[in-house]
């Protein structure tokens, strides 16, 4: 993190070029694939990252069982096959997935509470890492706490594999407000609002003085149409991570592009109702309201 | 008069670029779409993802106007995935389309993963512009495209080298980097851009 140092050569894998490939993702969306042929079709829609995972997350709910990072045989493939940077899925709290995941050269790991948590108390201690990672939050607090642990990108959880935005914009919603909270507070309730949100001090400083997250912040879980990926955008989204949405509808090749589309153009509804025309089925979906507390994923992370 | 920057926005780091120029005291324009061309006296391309932002710029009918502006002077500052979209040739790639201008080959994400990205010192040797050769200017490189050492070709000057290959590179009204001066906050080449290519550039061959 230091700025003006003498050196020679290269340094690799600072913080900088960590926050900078997220910087380098903004505006965009990151897709769930599952094979290298949704890989292609994700790139060739326009998809600024591809995640490569076993299963997206509405099968992995349908499916039950541990879920677990992806076979690096699979991993490989999609890397072969795209340009964009590919990121990839490893367990909360497993840093040996982790390790795995770095050495197959992945651009980003996402550490997820969609797979099964390895530890049910502490997360990767990301710092130690040359790849740059990327968490889940629900609040202010959990986001702090992944950044201090080094995550160099954070997504709201949202409730993945559902098609349904509600606690999308509920983990935005709440980020947002609790962001724009400690922004009036004065310097004295600094102290107690960082141990009230268990958050470092340092970062609790920092978000008070430039009224935002210090790394990029993303939505993630629930995002199935074009209408859902502008209204992410306009709750403070700075990408949109698509999981289930686009292969579990009708037409993936057409709603990938749309939503793709309706990221750049989130704030011309003009625009988004050409984007939305004639999409095919989009995918069925779980209203979140109906799902028992052990289904929901979000509620996993510490 | 007071300039107004385009800076290109169908994806990337472009809100980065438009702090850089508020702090530098010019008003910026986003960019999606031909209507916001309009009374713009020079354009930034960010870095991002260069197929997303090629797709976006035929998808929204960009492409032709962006050309025609910057073949007849329009001064273009592109970085990264930028420096791709201005470049005539690329290895691999030949089929992307793109705005081009730059009479140079590019070798998308050829400095390696993103595991390999890196920050490293530059020196900026421009005649005329002490300030940038005053102090090292910090390059930040992440999965970058590399401009290719016997791939430049007549009418591009190399303004600056990093292991033997140019970084930063001007073809007239066109300026070309590797890196992403965006992210230092350092605000020196674009300060540099605004007022040796954009400045001018309406009155004929000052530009050079």
């Amino acid at each position: 993190m230091s700025e003006h140092k003498t050196w020679s050569g290269r340094q690799s894998s600072t913080w900088r070029t960590k926050v900078g490939l997220a910087e380098m993702l903004k505006g965009g969306v990151i897709m769930d694939v599952v094979t290298s042929e949704q890989a292609k079709l994700a790139e060739n829609a326009g998809a600024s990252a591809v995640m490569a995972l076993e299963r997206v997350p509405a099968d992995i709910r349908a499916d039950g069982g541990v879920s677990r990072m992806s076979d690096p045989r699979m991993i490989k493939g999609i890397q072969e096959i795209v340009s964009i940077p590919v990121m990839a899925k490893c367990r909360i709290g497993h840093f040996m997935e982790a390790r795995i995941l770095e050495a197959l050269g992945v651009d980003f790991i996402d550490e997820s509470e969609v797979l099964t948590p390895a530890d049910d108390q502490y997360h990767v201690d990301k710092n130690l890492f040359k790849v740059p990672f990327v968490c889940g939050c629900r609040n202010l607090g959990e986001a702090l706490r992944r950044i201090g642990e080094g995550a160099a990108m954070i997504r709201t959880k949202g409730e993945a594999g559902t098609g349904d935005v509600v606690e999308a914009v509920r983990h935005m919603r709440t980020l947002m407000d609790e962001i724009r909270t400690l922004t009036l507070l004065p310097r004295d309730q600094l102290m107690t609002a960082a141990r009230d949100m268990g958050a470092p001090y340092d970062l609790v400083e920092e978000v008070a003085r430039i009224g935002r997250l210090p790394v990029p912040n993303f939505s993630a879980g629930g995002v199935a149409t074009p209408a859902d990926a502008a209204l992410m955008m306009h709750l403070g989204a700075e990408s949109v991570f698509v999981g289930s949405g686009i292969f579990k509808s009708g037409d993936p090749a057409r709603r990938a592009k749309a939503i793709v589309e309706a990221v750049t153009h989130y704030d011309d509804p003009v625009k988004l109702a050409e984007i939305s025309e004639d999409l095919g089925e989009p995918m069925v979906g779980i209203n979140c309201d109906d799902l028992g507390e052990k289904e929901r994923l979000a509620v996993r992370g510490w | 008069m007071k300039k107004t920057i385009g800076v290109l926005a169908l994806q990337g780091a472009f809100a980065r670029h438009m702090k850089v120029l508020e702090s530098l005291g010019v008003s910026s324009v986003e960019v999606r779409e031909p209507d916001n061309l309009a009374g713009i006296d020079g354009l930034v391309i960010p870095g991002g993802e260069s197929t997303t932002i090629s797709k976006m710029l035929v998808r929204w009918n960009l492409l032709e106007p962006l050309k025609s502006l910057i073949e007849n002077g329009m001064p273009v500052f592109g970085t990264c995935a930028g420096l791709i979209l201005l470049a005539d040739h690329l290895v691999n790639w030949d089929n992307l389309p793109r705005i081009g201008g730059l009479n140079l080959t590019v070798a998308r994400n050829a400095y390696g993963r993103q595991i390999d990205s890196f920050e490293a010192a530059l020196e900026i040797n421009i005649p005329g512009a002490s300030v940038l050769s005053e102090s090292p200017f910090t390059g930040v490189f992440i999965r970058a495209p590399r401009i290719v050492a016997d791939g430049v070709g007549k009418g591009v000057e190399v303004l600056c080298s990093f292991e033997g290959c140019p970084v930063l590179v001007r073809q007239g009204n066109i300026l070309g980097a590797s890196f992403h001066p965006e992210l230092t906050g350092d605000n020196r080449l674009h300060e540099w851009f605004l007022s040796n290519i954009v400045t001018g550039a309406g009155s004929g061959k000052r530009a050079g």
